[in-house]
């Protein structure tokens, strides 16, 4: 293994002297963390509403301050009439409308169901979604608070819910923890495909199978420093995680370093299959970008995968980077080890153990 | 020539591409310090010689003895005698000319002063000592040819394989260069040179035409100018050519 060490510091020049390269290391992490942790909320506040209020009393302003204060609607606009409300939320400028009739007082007052009407823009679900259930919040409190005034006694019943690891139901807690494996998954797979076949591509590979080097020399000479990179990109995205977005790092650090390390092996192993596949540095990119797209729609790194189809629970199961999301949160976030993390663990050796078995005959075949 | 002369002995070396023929039956014998020309169109065989002489390609038949190495025994351990350089330019654009020839240097087994004695020796030889620290890629095609043959002579290999190496080169840089070449194979390094330029060819010691896979002359330049009646090498190298396909054909 003497030709192992020229080799990997050859790649580090290398590795220092690219632009594109340094870019895709650097840049993807910094990006995506401000992207994900900045832009990118799953918890829809703040919708933009119009009022249009018939009765105009106290009890409809109070009504629509309590629609206001759940926080989930803002209030734009006070309209006049029906269609100017249907105005608003045709052309995009209000995403709800909430119509207090002219008898809401009067069958308040007189204890039959008084109504009011709430119209939500569903064209993007996840927006009307919390718009409909904080709606209906809104109903039940006010129900509840009628109903035992009226009845001289305390509430029958409570459901006390207790939000564990992530009590403020925060988005940053859940992606950024995710965050460092999709980071990982795209530049390892992206940036050792396209080292590999540069030299393929540069003519220097002919050069080199000329000269002693074997082929385990060549090839881990070439992947090693990316263990390096996909190390250093996963402290950075901790670390910003920690102190921008405030996310906690609960449980033992070394253990996440632990299996990261496998499944960094792993993504590498992906990388060299993928420069197996490909004749130009265009295609490596082209070829990890298909391979990057399903891990991040199907790994549980933003959408639930209990949500999905059958099917695609089992494509998911198939990537590494779903049992790793699995391993990052249960360590961060929820403080967990080995005894609860085995399984995910053992599958992510397995995998890593598989792959680069299968990398590395394809890859020694492509030499010959 | 005795036998034990040669550096590189071939003998009844063939090469089958499934029912092609690439190579036929070749017989040749290389001295020590000999700098030998192989010649042939895109087709004629050449290149798959090579890479069978480089551990590259097993032979299907027959062998060859490259500085003591026998081909199919160890193809691996040929590797480290000889050295390869390119038509097209193999070496790290985005490496400067200091950090190939350590890498090379490296990958050769040299290590710690060794290296640093050897690189320094062969930049020397080569007039490289002005672009040490120059980016390969912004070296002109001269200076880039002068940097593969440096890193190619790394290890001081007993045979070295150029593959048309004056390949779009300047024609005072090519003559530099094969003064070096010259001075190379006086100094015993066995230098072995494929090409289908007749300028290339004319400078060998000796030079061993093929055709579809064999052989169809051997001998000094003028001497296989002579074989057709005294005609320039590039003359008689497309009337032996032509001669060869019509008997093939026939």
């Amino acid at each position: 293994m003497r030709r192992f060490g020229p080799m990997f510091r050859k790649e580090f020049i290398q590795m220092r002297r690219d632009r594109l390269t340094l870019g895709i290391m650097v840049g993807i992490p910094v990006i995506q963390l401000l992207l994900f942790g900045f832009a990118i909320q799953t918890d829809v506040r703040h919708i933009p509403t119009v009022v249009l209020d018939e009765s105009r009393t106290p009890v409809s302003r109070d009504a629509v301050a309590a629609f206001e204060n759940t926080g989930n609607f803002r209030i734009v606009a006070h309209v006049n009439g029906r269609d100017e409300l249907d105005a608003w939320i045709a052309r995009g400028d209000a995403q709800a409308g909430i119509a207090i009739p002219h008898d809401f007082p009067r069958d308040l007052a007189r204890g039959t169901t008084a109504t009011i009407q709430v119209i939500v823009d569903a064209s993007d679900p996840l927006s009307s979604q919390a718009a409909l259930a904080a709606a209906a919040g809104v109903a039940q409190v006010r129900n509840l608070a009628i109903l035992s005034a009226a009845a001289h006694r305390d509430l029958p019943l409570e459901t006390r819910v207790r939000p564990r690891y992530n009590p403020g139901l925060r988005s940053p807690n859940y992606i950024v923890p995710g965050l460092v494996g999709v980071i990982l998954t795209i530049t390892l797979v992206l940036v050792t495909a396209m080292a590999i076949v540069r030299e393929r591509e540069r003519g220097t590979l002919e050069q080199l199978i000329v000269t002693p080097i074997t082929k385990t020399e060549l090839m881990l000479g070439k992947i090693a420093p990316y263990v390096g990179v996909g190390l250093i990109q996963m402290t950075t995205v901790l670390l910003l995680g920690r102190f921008v977005f405030d996310v906690p790092l609960t449980g033992n650090v070394l253990l996440l370093y632990a299996v990261a390390l496998v499944f960094i092996v792993a993504s590498l192993a992906l990388g060299l299959f993928v420069s197996t596949l490909v004749r130009t540095q265009q295609q490596a990119m082209q070829a990890s970008f298909f391979f990057v797209l399903p891990n991040i729609l199907l790994s549980g790194f933003m959408f639930p995968r209990q949500a999905m189809p059958a099917v695609f629970q089992w494509i998911g199961a198939l990537l590494p980077l779903t049992h790793f999301l699995k391993v990052l949160r249960g360590i961060l976030l929820k403080g967990v080890g080995v005894a609860e993390l085995w399984q995910e663990m053992g599958l992510l050796l397995l995998f890593a153990t598989v792959l680069i078995a299968l990398s590395v005959r394809r890859f020694q075949k492509t030499l010959d | 020539m005795s036998h034990s002369a040669a550096t590189v002995e071939i003998r009844h070396l063939t090469r089958r591409f499934g029912s092609i023929v690439a190579v036929r039956d070749l017989n040749l014998s290389i001295a020590k310090g000999e700098v030998f020309g192989l010649l042939g169109p895109n087709g004629s065989g050449k290149t798959t010689t090579i890479r069978m002489l480089c551990g590259l390609l097993a032979p299907s038949e027959g062998t060859a003895i490259v500085a003591g190495v026998d081909v199919r025994e160890a193809p691996d351990l040929i590797k480290e005698r000889i050295g390869y350089m390119s038509q097209r330019f193999g070496l790290y654009e985005d490496l400067t000319v200091a950090e190939n020839m350590d890498f090379y240097g490296g990958i050769y087994g040299l290590e710690g002063a060794g290296r640093r004695g050897r690189i320094a020796e062969v930049v020397k030889f080569l007039g490289l000592d002005r672009r040490l620290h120059q980016l390969a890629g912004t070296l002109s095609g001269g200076w880039k040819q002068r940097l593969a043959l440096a890193c190619a002579l790394m290890h001081g290999p007993a045979v070295i394989f150029l593959d048309e190496p004056t390949a779009g080169v300047d024609p005072a840089a090519r003559r530099a260069f094969w003064s070096t070449i010259k001075t190379l194979a006086a100094q015993g390094t066995t230098v072995i040179v494929t090409t289908h330029y007749m300028d290339e060819a004319g400078r060998c010691g000796r030079v061993a035409l093929l055709s579809q896979g064999h052989l169809i002359a051997l001998g000094t330049p003028d001497e296989v100018a002579t074989l057709v009646g005294g005609k320039t090498l590039e003359d008689a190298f497309i009337i032996l050519q032509e001669r060869d396909e019509q008997e093939q054909g026939a």
